[in-house]
């Protein structure tokens, strides 16, 4: 990747993150250790990758994402709101009550969003069905389909990767968010799911793992995923859980948990300019 | 009456010597003819095209047929998602797998996102016959009365099926229909139109209304009323083929016309269509009303006959209801 591509990411996943930081504090509350372990990965997508206009929404023909883990919304919400699909000042109205932008993703009340999701384990029969369309109606864009650690435990999950794998959907790219921790724990002492990139290949998935806060290493990823053929592609991403907030960043207790708006302010100057 | 076997796709009779078509087979060839016209029909399903039919619809359009195995939980994911895509699926299995396994995925991919899924549930209630408790579903109809505006009908005969599941495709947002897919006898002219939310009055009387739904309940609803008329009791009976939304006006025009209901269904007696029945008249006119179906119980294995004695769902069961509803009544 050239560098200036490089500087423009890194400096991009620093202001999403900061305003992901600013819209949960000021609410008080939030998931924010999970929005925080996807925030490079879908800011490589959506400036980097994504076939998308903010001013067409609606258009069929472009790329989708299917933000499988909906409950890392705040951080597509300040991606989409940094790109025009809505004002930026809706960002502070996360969770509020009539709010257009509830904590898990809602294709029917935020713009941008392709895909309503929040019950675990069901985006990606959803990413199956969405390609599945787009190849009878002879469409070019990708499907982009973001998992979580608690996906990965849904039985569900495991349904549409057979499925993927035996319609051989090439256009379908999933990532798991694999940050390492759930709920209740460590997800190897909760459920381990190793040997995860064996299990993918075994459902006729071309796998790659890579470090999911290294962009070059993310960028080239995708970048061969886009090459495959007749295979879907899993890319699974070493993530830290709460990545660049001082006070959850590697903590279990991160999925939600109430912080003010004095400690995201906090957090948002360590992040630095 | 024997029991059917072997549920080959060729030919579609269910029965020597009868002329029907299998109700399946009037399934598959509806949305064959829909997908003849419309390029955004699909059909979704779970290893049981050949019970459902649709390997008809399979032959015809290879492309817009997805088998995705044993997964019913995927199968309504994946339907949800080719709707994102801009697509009309239908999602068809057995209706205890297609309500009480797929439940979540139903109700949040595809209705909760106001996706526009089709889902079909077939051998409803005791016509799961052979296969026994496990897969017999007294239950689906509550379940999916739960779900906001959400449209659920169970045809009666094969002139009804085509055209409300013709109609259902059009019909903005999520449906739930009951699939019988034996062959049944004619209820329906070919010229019969039919409307989703409106049921059918299909015989006139003024001292009890039978209000009857599907393709099993509402030929012993009619058998009823002959019994009825034979002691000198005038049954009113109704096809009340939209379980949601119900048709409220019927349902009190019934109540005023003839002061006393006896619903007849398939399906646990709470939350089915006695229920639908029963809040409206609650809400509206309170009237003497009796429940003919499961009351409070599993299912259990057999034939058809056999379950129909077992948990009274027969004509002489409505009949004796209907008798001594109308002896309360006027004592």
């Amino acid at each position: 990747m050239e560098d200036k591509a490089l500087s423009f990411l890194i400096a991009k996943a620093k202001e999403i993150r900061k305003l992901t930081l600013e819209a949960i504090g000021f609410l008080g509350i939030g998931h924010i250790g999970g929005a925080l372990s996807v925030v490079d990965l879908l800011t490589l997508l959506y400036y980097r990758h994504m076939r998308i206009d903010s001013s067409d929404p609606a258009k069929r023909d472009r790329d989708k994402l299917v933000l499988s883990k909906g409950h890392a919304g705040p951080a597509l919400y300040s991606i989409l709101a940094d790109l025009g699909f809505f004002p930026r000042e809706w960002l502070l109205t996360l969770n509020r009550g009539g709010t257009s932008l509830p904590s898990h993703c809602d294709m029917n009340l935020t713009p941008g969003v392709d895909m309503t999701t929040g019950s675990l384990g069901q985006g990606l029969s959803a990413a199956v069905g969405i390609a599945l369309g787009h190849r009878l109606d002879g469409l070019q864009g990708n499907v982009y389909v973001v998992l979580g650690d608690g996906d990965t435990n849904e039985g569900q999950t495991w349904e549409a990767a057979m499925a993927a794998g035996h319609f051989h959907l090439e256009r379908l790219i999933a990532f798991t968010d694999y940050n390492k921790l759930q709920i209740d724990g460590e997800t190897r002492t909760i459920m381990d799911t190793e040997d995860l990139a064996a299990k993918w290949e075994a459902f006729n998935w071309n796998v790659q793992r890579v470090n999911g806060h290294d962009f070059e290493q993310m960028d080239n990823a995708i970048l061969e995923a886009k090459q495959v053929k007749d295979r879907p592609s899993m890319i699974i991403l070493d993530t830290i859980k709460g990545k660049g907030a001082f006070f959850c960043e590697g903590r279990v207790g991160s999925h939600n948990m109430s912080f003010d708006l004095e400690t995201a302010r906090e957090a948002i100057a360590r992040l630095g300019d | 009456m024997k029991p059917s076997r072997g549920w080959g796709i060729k030919g579609g009779q269910a029965m020597a010597g009868s002329k029907e078509k299998e109700m399946r087979i009037v399934y598959a060839e509806t949305l064959k003819s829909l997908a003849e016209v419309d390029p955004n029909i699909v059909v979704v399903e779970a290893d049981l095209m050949r019970s459902t039919g649709t390997l008809l619809f399979k032959e015809a359009f290879p492309e817009r047929a997805f088998n995705v195995g044993v997964a019913e939980a995927n199968m309504v994911g994946i339907a949800a998602g080719l709707s994102a895509a801009g697509k009309i699926p239908f999602a068809a299995s057995f209706s205890c797998f297609a309500s009480r396994r797929a439940y979540d995925q139903f109700f949040i991919s595809a209705n909760y996102a106001r996706l526009n899924v089709k889902l079909v549930g077939s051998d409803p209630g005791i016509t799961a016959q052979y296969n026994g408790g496990t897969h017999m579903c007294f239950e689906d109809i509550g379940l999916m009365r739960n779900i906001p505006h959400i449209t659920i009908f169970e045809p009666s005969d094969a002139i009804s099926l085509a055209r409300l599941l013709r109609q259902s495709a059009y019909r903005r947002g999520c449906t739930y229909m009951r699939l019988y897919r034996r062959a049944v006898p004619p209820i329906y002219g070919e010229a019969e139109q039919f409307e989703l939310g409106h049921g059918k009055v299909l015989r006139e009387g003024g001292d009890i209304t039978l209000i009857a739904l599907g393709a099993l309940l509402v030929p012993e609803a009619l058998r009823a009323a002959e019994l009825l008329q034979k002691d000198g009791i005038s049954a009113r009976v109704v096809d009340m083929h939209t379980v949601k939304p119900i048709d409220a006006e019927l349902v009190l025009e019934c109540a005023k016309k003839t002061g006393a209901l006896v619903t007849c269904e398939n399906h646990q007696v709470r939350n089915g269509l006695g229920s639908a029945v029963a809040e409206v008249l609650c809400e509206n006119l309170p009237t003497l009303l009796r429940r003919v179906g499961v009351n409070d119980e599993f299912g259990e294995v057999g034939p058809l006959e056999y379950l129909q004695q077992r948990y009274g769902l027969t004509a002489a069961n409505i009949r004796l209801q209907a008798e001594e509803l109308l002896r309360r009544r006027d004592a």
